[in-house]
């Protein structure tokens, strides 16, 4: 039984399937990679399961408990985590009060009116964040405005933001997409450590093979909003339907 | 020390120290002087420049904070004010209750007006608080009248219950007061040629105030007011980092409906009388000028705005055509009667194109207000002086 348990999901947009009757199961400490060609429904699947979409059918079990008709606030608080594909980021913010709210939001929950207490005096909340600034190599941006950083900065301190919760599960939409190569080498690195440190159950959607094939011990191929096959990435190398379905991409 | 940081500290106290101040600095000129026009140190106009600052800094809390731009504002003021009268009819003459209430009845009326329009966001949710405002003004003219005393206002009469006061006497109507204390008793010093006026009830609205500006410095302080920075900046983050922004909404706006109700008690508190016009939307619209022209999200901005749009309306409103002729009678016969003519278009009735004329200079200009203006010239004049490593650490108070 995995900590996350998608069962016979349907998703439909008008005339559109975009998933059909997708089962897919991650187990705790593992890195599962969902790839498929474009439209292929990995995107939905990841909206359906932090509770942006609410599919057709279908169960969607976090850890015994169906996250289906939750908010997104709800299922970050039983401990989901997302990566966006374009970083989402408190841009007015320095880079330090980006890392200490989801410190607060993990500590306080969804709401509390802390409106008499500073911000300074919480110090176990500042060395929390500066500790996990430390892993993501970002110490010396704490003041920064968050907007005015690079993209491959923002995406590392979104994923310090993530990070710093201790997700229970940590999906990741995209995490390299525009990054240039030496940026990617650096991210897989950054993620393979920080599972090795604090160990780490991920969902990682990704179209470049290389960090798929980097990170990944379970990977599940999508195609037309259907799971094709689910395997190790060695046998996944040479599938024939995998090459099927991403070739007769390439020709069209 | 008030568990605010060193720096706070001593920006708090220069606030405070220009307060209670205010009666001096503002009157600069001498009153027999050609220029004792242009002070604002009487009673009234103190009074009102604490008030409506004191409402801008809650506004701003909203605004500034969360970016959510209110319409409707006015509405907890006019709320506040009614509030305030209707204590100093029935219960006593005594501020205090009459200040609370104004607070505690806003705070409600703001939490039922918060919690539809906050089910928008942007352009709409600024349409439903317009509109919630508006209908509050049309309900008190017409519906609300047994309440509200319609057109007329809402008035003191010698019939009012007011249980907890002995009967005036001498047939006149009684005066707010704190405790015994006259809201409009004024103390006057003669300084050589200067008059400065000490009113009571200007201090009482100053310490209103400043209380009111430690609130909103310990909310900017707080991990409250980062939440509702975030909100400002990235409400999907907010949400997928398992944060609830409705409820810090709501907070932030009943929290500032309270200060703009309490703003209205106090407009009460210093004239009792209470109309509905206090509630229409030019009076919402003066809040939102007030925290832009003063520099949104600044602590002290809003205040500046208030002060600043507060002394033009009083006194720019004041020069006339015959003022304008004895400034100008040096000139040449024709000439005069030009240079007059173009300059009375800007004061007098003509001041709302002065207000809107510096409006646009500073939106164009200085998106920050004039707290940016503010910190310009203060980086200007340092980096003159040659000083520049220090720039940073000081030039930004308001934050």
């Amino acid at each position: 039984m995995g900590i996350l348990e998608v069962k016979g999901v349907n998703k439909r947009f008008g005339g559109l399937q975009a998933l059909g009757d997708v089962n897919l199961s991650v187990q705790e400490n593992t890195c599962h990679a969902i790839i498929g060609p474009n439209g292929a429904g990995k995107s939905t699947l990841l909206n359906v399961l932090v509770g942006k979409l609410i599919p057709d059918s279908g169960s969607v079990m976090f850890d015994g408990n169906s996250v289906l008709g939750r908010k997104p606030h709800e299922i970050n608080q039983m401990g989901i985590s997302r990566v966006f594909q374009t970083p989402e980021i408190f841009g007015d913010l320095t880079v330090i009060e980006n890392v200490m709210i989801p410190c607060f939001a993990k500590r306080d929950g969804a709401f509390r009116m802390h409106a008499y207490e500073t911000v300074a005096a919480e110090k176990d909340i500042r060395e929390k964040a500066e500790a996990i600034l430390e892993d993501v190599n970002m110490l010396d941006k704490l003041n920064m405005h968050a907007a005015s950083m690079s993209r491959g900065d923002k995406r590392r301190l979104e994923m310090a933001m993530c990070l710093v919760q201790e997700p229970r599960l940590l999906l990741l939409d995209e995490p390299t997409a525009g990054m240039a190569r030496a940026d990617t080498e650096a991210t897989i690195q950054l993620l393979k450590d920080i599972r090795v440190k604090r160990g780490l159950t991920m969902a990682i959607i990704e179209h470049d093979m290389n960090v798929v094939f980097s990170l990944a011990e379970r990977i599940t191929v999508l195609a037309q909003g259907t799971p094709l096959v689910e395997d190790t990435p060695d046998n996944i190398k040479g599938h024939p339907k995998v090459r099927e379905a991403y070739l007769g991409e390439a020709q069209v | 020390m008030f568990g605010l940081s060193q720096k706070d500290t001593k920006f708090l106290l220069i606030v405070v120290a220009l307060t209670l101040l205010t009666p001096i600095l503002l009157n600069p000129f001498p009153s027999e002087s050609g220029l004792a026009q242009f002070n604002a140190g009487y009673p009234a106009l103190m009074q009102r420049f604490a008030i409506y600052g004191l409402m801008a800094i809650g506004f701003n809390i909203l605004f500034g904070l969360t970016g959510y731009l209110s319409f409707g504002h006015a509405a907890f003021l006019g709320v506040g004010s009614y509030a305030a009268v209707w204590m100093f009819k029935l219960l006593s003459m005594n501020v205090l209750p009459a200040i609370i209430l104004a607070t505690i009845v806003s705070g409600l009326f703001a939490l039922v007006i918060g919690y539809i329009s906050l089910r928008r966001s942007g352009i709409y949710f600024s349409i439903l608080t317009l509109a919630f405002a508006e209908m509050s003004y049309r309900l008190a003219y017409s519906v609300f009248t047994p309440i509200t005393n319609g057109e007329t206002g809402l008035q003191l009469t010698l019939s009012d219950p007011r249980i907890l006061d002995s009967a005036p006497e001498g047939g006149s109507l009684p005066v707010p007061t704190l405790f015994g204390l006259d809201m409009n008793a004024s103390w006057t010093a003669n300084v050589g040629p200067w008059d400065f006026t000490f009113n009571i009830g200007y201090y009482f609205c100053a310490v209103i105030a400043i209380l009111g500006f430690y609130l909103s410095l310990r909310i900017f302080r707080s991990p409250f007011g980062m939440m509702l920075r975030a909100i400002k900046s990235n409400q999907t983050r907010m949400s997928y980092t398992g944060l609830n922004s409705r409820p810090y909404t709501l907070a932030a706006f009943v929290i500032s409906g309270m200060y703009a109700g309490l703003a209205g008690g106090l407009l009460a508190a210093m004239d009792p009388l209470a109309g509905a016009e206090r509630m229409q939307w030019t009076a919402s619209g003066e809040v939102v000028l007030m925290t832009i022209m003063g520099g949104v999200g600044t602590l002290m901005g809003p205040v500046i705005g208030a002060g600043f749009i507060k002394y033009a309306e009083n006194i720019f409103s004041k020069i006339n055509e015959s003022v304008l002729h004895g400034w100008f009678g040096w000139l040449p016969d024709g000439l005069e009667d030009i240079v007059v003519w173009f300059f009375a278009r800007f004061v007098g009735e003509g001041w709302h194109l002065t207000l809107g004329l510096m409006f646009m200079i500073v939106v164009i200009a200085l998106p920050g207000g004039l707290v940016e203006g503010g910190q310009r010239i203060a980086r200007w004049v340092r980096r003159k002086s040659g000083r520049e490593t220090a720039a940073d650490e000081t030039t930004k108070p308001a934050e």
